[in-house]
């Protein structure tokens, strides 16, 4: 009987990397809280950007909700490789027996966790702010945003790993992640347009299926290159 | 303190005849069909920029193309020429997109009545280009060479995977943009005088892509030599 526990699997260490990411920031806090208030603040800039007697409140929450969840999200993706950057983190996590695979998958677990933990407070505020009847749609708008959310992530983790250690990595992110969230902020921005509106989830089905595509082709694809992006 | 060294190989380098002949072929091309081109007959001028718009987009779609197929051997073969070749052709790739997003508008203010119209083609050749962009500025951020090559190939591959995506997204909004002339399934759309002209247009944009890629490799060569030389004086 030895001591030394057998080394995880695939899952299994993304699993540990990911709870070892969540309890970094449920500790600290710092980001979620950051992002959450960059999130209500854009919330409450776009009102009074708005002149509410021209346009209706259902026509412009989706892109408020939309470029805020964005934003908010590329914040917490930045952090989640800024967090490994100090007394050789990175390295330790690069020489523990794990797939490289892993890690991208545990990053973007917690992540998605991240996200859609901010998500969940700016919703509620949208719908209070600008006196939507979000309750109706909730299932379907909660459904959607958990769909967009895999593809930001999926994306906004591989460039995260892949800038982190440049010069500029703040402002290289969003430069590079941004024109991939197109097919993703696009249908989602379209269908939440549609909830709002009262209509059925089936009306969007067009929007959905891309949106299910690019889901699956790059969260493949991005954890299938993931590796090519860390330096031993 | 070292006083600039003569070696006898560090000659200024001659004229680049193959981009003089480019320049020559594209001021022939731009020649026939501003003069020697007879005017369409609902648009008018306007129609001209055709003769530049659209040799520059299939010009920039090219380029990025083999961007990204030279990044993704370049992951197979690790040749630095490949990745020369990368940087080169991006590089050249942007500044064709800049010409089709600055004469589009040209065209389409007076067929539309407006500058930029959200449409399908429109909106894919602009993320094209903002792609394109993020790829240049990632290359000049990255200063070790393997890297670099790495991190380009995996944006370039990303970047052919994410295309048919946003074609498919933009699609979904309507198309205003006019459907091939050219590539026309029902065969080519416009007369014999139009299709010469378009083609010399082609064949002269097509070898001025050539020459400024060459011309540009050649840069980027000469810079790697230098950081070899700088590393290793070091």
């Amino acid at each position: 009987m030895s001591g030394v526990p057998a080394a995880p699997g695939l899952l299994g260490a993304a699993w540990m990397i990911a709870r070892k990411d969540l309890a970094i920031e449920f500790r600290t806090r710092s980001a979620f809280l950051s992002a959450l208030v960059l999130s209500l603040l854009s919330i409450v800039i776009f009102y009074f950007a708005w002149d509410p007697t021209a346009i209706g409140a259902a026509d412009l929450a989706p892109g408020v909700l939309w470029v805020t969840f964005t934003f908010s999200g590329l914040l917490g993706m930045h952090r989640s490789f800024g967090v490994e950057s100090h007394d050789g983190a990175m390295d330790a996590l690069l020489t523990a027996p794990v797939p490289r695979q892993s890690i991208f998958l545990g990053k973007a677990l917690a992540n998605l966790v991240f996200v859609l933990g901010v998500q969940a407070v700016a919703l509620p505020a949208v719908a209070l702010f600008y006196n939507l009847p979000v309750g109706p749609a909730f299932g379907a708008l909660a459904l959607l945003m958990l769909l967009a959310s895999i593809g930001l992530v999926a994306v906004g983790t591989m460039f995260a790993g892949m800038t982190a250690n440049t010069r500029l990595a703040e402002l290289l992110l969003p430069v590079l992640a941004m024109p991939f969230f197109v097919p993703i902020v696009m249908p989602a921005a379209k269908t939440t347009a549609l909830l709002l509106a009262g209509r059925p989830i089936g009306e969007a089905f067009a929007w959905l299926r891309i949106l299910l595509a690019f889901d699956l082709v790059f969260a493949y694809v991005c954890m299938l290159v993931f590796p090519l992006t860390l330096d031993d | 303190m070292t006083s600039p060294s003569h070696d006898p190989s560090d000659r200024r380098p001659g004229a680049d005849w193959l981009l003089l002949a480019a320049g020559a072929a594209v001021a022939a091309a731009v020649t026939r069909a501003v003069w020697f081109t007879p005017p369409e007959r609902l648009q008018g001028y306007a129609q001209k920029i055709f003769y530049l718009h659209v040799p520059s987009a299939w010009v920039a779609f090219l380029a990025f193309a083999l961007t990204a197929l030279s990044g993704a051997f370049w992951l197979f073969l690790k040749d630095p020429r490949l990745d020369r070749f990368a940087e080169s052709s991006a590089e050249v790739g942007v500044i064709f997109t800049t010409g089709v997003l600055v004469s589009g508008p040209l065209w389409g203010k007076p067929i539309w009545g407006a500058w930029w119209v959200w449409d399908a083609r429109l909106t894919l050749t602009l993320f094209l280009w903002f792609l394109y962009l993020g790829y240049l500025v990632l290359r000049g951020v990255v200063p070790e060479r393997e890297q670099r090559a790495r991190y380009s190939a995996v944006v370039g591959i990303l970047g052919a995977v994410l295309i048919p995506f946003i074609h498919l997204s933009v699609y979904l909004f309507n198309t205003q943009h006019p459907m091939p002339v050219v590539a026309n399934p029902s065969g080519i759309q416009m007369p014999p005088v139009m299709v010469k002209t378009f083609f010399l247009s082609l064949g002269a944009f097509t070898l001025l892509y050539v020459a400024l890629v060459r011309s540009r490799y050649a840069l980027a060569a000469e810079r790697d030599i230098l950081d070899d030389d700088v590393a290793t004086d070091r």
